[in-house]
């Protein structure tokens, strides 16, 4: 009961505030105008590279991640590398926001020392001066840093499911590495794979301050759009409309949030 | 040169005003500081010094200590009255600091004084106590609220600064040379349009340098447009940091900021384009709920001394009482020698300008650049 009081205190009252504001006019009548006005083209661009950053972000450190975490588990469950790799996962699933942004700039930006080093050796990352750092691509390496570290840590227990009895059982039935993974434990972890894929793609869809961090101007992704659209040092806000795009990104997290635990549930009949 | 020639003649018209309103002054009864209008009401600045002295403190707001030499005026400032000066909140906006006295009024850690652009000035009158100093005949009429509830106190010219070992040739001559190829990923604003003055008025240059005018800003939300579609637009907000770090080594800014950025940057280069020369100027006002309502009057006569106005000097920024004390012969010769060299004729927007031009751009800029 304490714990539903925290909750609807800092999660429904939050949620509720801002769907109400949602449907409020700039005089607090009723209006759906803010969520029509967000098929503007910049808005909707918006929403289009937060989906796409999120979508090869979570792909790219699903596939890492999962290869990662197969190491793991493949060796000592008790040995240095299985402890090292969780607590340095466990370290750098938060290692987001200002920090992360700060160190890329420090390393990769034009005059980052990994930058300067590489063109001391003739190669330059920046062809024609184009600094792809604060764009989309940079901003989706950023994000996969902090990916691969989370898909290793809820991937894991999926993998920990597997029992080295059901690969000795394939083999004395006469079937290869092949057949293991095509009909035993491809279609196990599948469901677990595509759940944590859809959680990376939950976290990088809602990141703010690492994007914030990284690119201070402009409305790349919805997070800095609602952002640009809250303050005004001239009176022009627009506190609906960024409201409106916020419970659209609500909608769109918990939908892929329900999709999760879904596959989990079905995941979770075969591993535990 | 004709900048000194159009103060001159505001200057003029403005002595001549004060010399006609010069008999209506207050009787001598003195009032609590925190009503005083000027010095005199409260019964001569020795009575207001010794006020200030009693309160024994100042709250100041959003100034950046390399912002027009802000760390020497209050060191300044601290030693010559022994009054202690807390700066809050250095790297706040306008709009921070008019938010500030709003939420923390009656507290003691509320703003006395702040320093604002005109247009956040002119818009939150209602927050402010009117107040003239010494000088006030001095400041040109168009720059000052008639009764003293904002008064400009120094300004500036929008500039390119730039880091000339970055740049192609070495050189900007144009705003237009910022469209070429050399300037990928180069050119960078010093805020969001949309909320900064600063970033604003790096818009309007640009539109008035590309065939737009004051009245007219279309044309600078097209150029960056086209800054962006070209891949030469940065969209990280430059900062001190930011051109040290060498992100961004083209930033539109006032001259004087561009200047403070020579220490970091020993090829830092400011132009200020000879066809879009556009001034810009920021407001002094004291806090309608100031907590040391005389120490906030007494840093007003003290910025607008002849000691207050040439720190900013030192600092870059032209003080707004530049062509009375440049008459006087108080001005500091040097510092005004070391300004960046202006060719063009200056640019004054007006209030409705301005409002005007941020309406526009609020409107416009996401889809511009977004």
């Amino acid at each position: 009961m304490p714990f539903f009081a925290y909750v609807s205190l800092f999660l429904l009252l939050p949620t509720v505030l801002i769907a109400a504001g949602s449907f409020a006019a700039k005089d607090g009548s009723l209006t759906i105008s803010n969520f029509t006005s967000i098929n503007q083209p910049f808005l909707v661009k918006s929403f289009v590279n937060g989906a796409v950053v999120s979508l090869v972000s979570a792909l790219a450190g699903g596939f890492a991640g999962a290869l990662l975490a197969y190491a793991v588990v493949t060796g000592n469950p008790r040995g240095l590398l299985r402890r090292a790799v969780t607590s340095a996962s466990g370290v750098l699933a938060q290692f987001g926001g200002v920090t992360l942004a700060f160190a890329f700039l420090a390393t990769l930006s034009t005059t980052g020392f990994v930058t300067i080093l590489l063109q001391q050796h003739g190669i330059n990352i920046f062809p024609n001066g184009k600094v792809w750092l604060y764009e989309l691509s940079g901003l989706t390496l950023l994000y996969v840093y902090f990916q691969i570290p989370l898909m290793v840590l809820v991937f894991l227990p999926a993998l920990d499911g597997i029992r080295p009895q059901w690969r000795e059982a394939t083999e004395s039935l006469g079937g290869t590495s092949w057949h293991y993974w095509r009909y035993v434990a491809g279609p196990l972890l599948a469901p677990s794979f595509l759940g944590c894929t859809l959680l990376l793609f939950a976290n990088a869809f809602s990141a703010y301050a690492t994007a914030q961090a990284l690119i201070s101007q402009g409305s790349l992704i919805v997070p800095l759009a609602i952002s640009n659209l809250l303050t005004s040092e001239t009176g022009r806000a627009q506190p609906g409309l960024a409201k409106a795009l916020a419970v659209s990104m609500i909608l769109i997290v918990t939908i892929v949030t329900v999709l999760y635990a879904v596959l989990q549930q079905r995941s979770g009949r075969w591993l535990r | 040169m004709n900048n000194r020639a159009n103060r001159l003649g505001i200057l003029v018209g403005a002595i001549l005003l004060l010399t006609a309103c010069g008999g209506t002054n207050t009787p001598a009864s003195t009032v609590k500081a925190a009503d005083a209008k000027s010095a005199a009401d409260v019964g001569g600045m020795d009575k207001l010094i010794a006020a200030a002295k009693a309160e024994g403190k100042l709250n100041v707001i959003a100034l950046p200590p390399d912002w027009c030499n802000y760390g020497e005026a209050i060191s300044t400032f601290t030693s010559k009255y022994g009054i202690a000066v807390n700066s809050e909140n250095p790297n706040g906006s306008s709009q921070q600091e008019v938010d500030a006295i709003n939420q923390n009024a009656g507290t003691s850690t509320a703003p006395d004084v702040v320093d604002v652009g005109l247009k956040v000035a002119v818009s939150n009158t209602a927050v402010f106590a009117p107040y003239k100093v010494a000088t006030w005949g001095d400041l040109p009429d168009s720059l000052k609220e008639a009764t003293g509830l904002w008064y400009s106190d120094y300004g500036g010219f929008m500039a390119i600064g730039y880091d000339s070992s970055k740049v192609p040739g070495g050189t900007i001559s144009a705003v237009s040379d910022l469209l070429g190829a050399g300037f990928r990923s180069k050119v960078a604003l010093a805020g969001d349009p949309t909320q900064s003055n600063q970033a604003l008025n790096g818009v309007i240059m640009a539109s008035v340098a590309n065939g737009g005018s004051l009245d007219d800003v279309s044309k600078g939300v097209d150029f960056f447009h086209q800054l962006k579609v070209a891949g030469n637009f940065v969209p990280v907000i430059g900062t001190a940091a930011t051109v040290k770090a060498g992100q961004t080594p083209v930033l539109l800014q006032w001259d004087y900021n561009s200047l403070t950025h020579v220490k970091d940057v020993s090829t830092w280069k400011v132009f200020v384009p000879p066809n879009a020369t556009l001034f810009g100027s920021y407001a002094q006002a004291i806090s309608k709920t100031a907590p040391h309502p005389a120490a906030a009057r007494l840093w007003q006569e003290f910025i607008y001394s002849d000691a207050g106005q040439n720190i900013y000097l030192k600092g870059a920024c032209r003080p707004v009482r530049q062509t009375a004390m440049k008459t006087a012969g108080t001005i500091d010769q040097a510092a005004l020698a070391a300004l960046p060299a202006v060719t063009g004729t200056p640019l004054y927007p007006s209030q409705e300008q301005q409002v005007a031009a941020g309406t526009y751009v609020s409107a416009h800029w996401s889809a511009a650049i977004g």
